[in-house]
């Protein structure tokens, strides 16, 4: 299944919730914030919402920065 | 001096310090650094998660949380719309509702976009965000972002990263003046004397990050940037004399040996 991950294409062999793809990519929940065709996700729903075909996700966290 | 406090949207800091977290050449050494500058906020910026490379450690492990209260940026946004997707993001990370909240005009200045900055501060604020904006030193923009519901003002003393102190003495002063909420040189200070000045000033507070991650030593320089902060502080509230053209002797002529 197609999906585009942080600007890049990337292949999910089958539909996972955002808490699936994030525990899949050992990624600390915590420590990060989602977007979900362009709409953040709250954290609460992490293992509710469906990642489809086509869907654009987008992972931050926090940097060094000013 | 415990009256002397400094208070942004209620919160209470002990230090005028804020300082940030980029540019350091090792995360032991921006950890020595925050402990020497006596900070209490540290500023942090919003950026994807390298997917692909797990091995890098997060950012949050090297900042204690008991000490250091978090301050992310919208850095690197260059309309509102940028910004404010970039502040629900930070937001939503679950570790603070205060953001630095930068809207770029320029690359090679990175001097605001004010008519941006002053929408999305406008966004944010209804949206319950404590906002503080990375702004110019213009008063009218600063009295508008005010109006706008900031927590605070951000007026930069120089370009991000420049080093070259206040350039503009009297604007930051009128600032000051004019401001009914925390004033916070934010940007160009390359040394413990700029720092010092910007208090001299009257400002509340200063953020810096370059001068203290590209010293030479980052972490003598942090605490230096600690004692100047303080030192200008202190030189404000105790009244400075006042400046002269010419000299006022420090002792008067009457009983000199060798007088008329």
């Amino acid at each position: 299944m197609h999906i585009t991950l942080n600007g890049d294409p990337y292949e999910l062999s089958e539909a996972l919730t955002i808490g699936r793809l994030l525990a899949s990519l050992s990624i600390d929940p915590r420590r990060v914030a989602v977007e979900h065709n362009l709409a953040v996700v709250k954290r609460a729903t992490y293992d509710v919402a469906v990642i489809q075909p086509g869907d654009q996700i987008e992972i931050v966290n926090f940097v060094g920065g000013g | 001096m415990s009256s002397d406090s400094f208070v942004i949207a209620g919160k209470t800091f002990s230090s005028r310090l804020i300082v940030g977290t980029g540019k350091y050449t090792s995360t032991e050494i921006m950890q020595q650094a925050h402990q020497a500058s006596g900070t209490e906020l540290v500023t942090v910026a919003v950026r994807r998660v390298n997917v692909t490379d797990r091995s890098k450690e997060s950012l949050l492990d090297f900042i204690d949380s008991a000490k250091y209260a978090l301050l992310p940026n919208t850095a690197g946004c260059y309309t509102a719309e940028d910004a404010i997707r970039t502040a629900h993001l930070a937001r939503e990370v679950g570790l603070s509702e205060w953001i630095k909240l930068e809207v770029i005009g320029d690359e090679r200045t990175l001097f605001p976009d004010n008519a941006g900055l002053l929408e999305a501060t406008k966004v944010l604020v209804k949206e319950g965000f404590v906002v503080l904006p990375y702004t110019n030193d213009d008063p009218i923009t600063c009295r508008k972002l005010e109006d706008a519901g900031a927590a605070a003002v951000m007026p930069l003393g120089a370009p991000i990263g420049s080093g070259l102190g206040i350039q503009n003495l009297n604007n930051i002063q009128i600032i000051r003046e004019f401001s009914g909420i925390p004033v916070i040189v934010d940007a160009g200070v390359g040394t413990a004397s700029d720092a010092t000045i910007a208090m001299e000033l009257g400002v509340d507070g200063v953020l810096m990050n370059t001068a203290i991650a590209g010293a030479e030593d980052p972490v003598g320089m942090a605490d230096a940037m600690r004692l100047a902060v303080i030192s200008g502080r202190r030189a404000h509230l105790a009244g400075r004399i006042a400046r002269r053209r010419y000299a006022t002797a420090s002792s008067s002529p009457d009983g000199l040996v060798t007088g008329p």
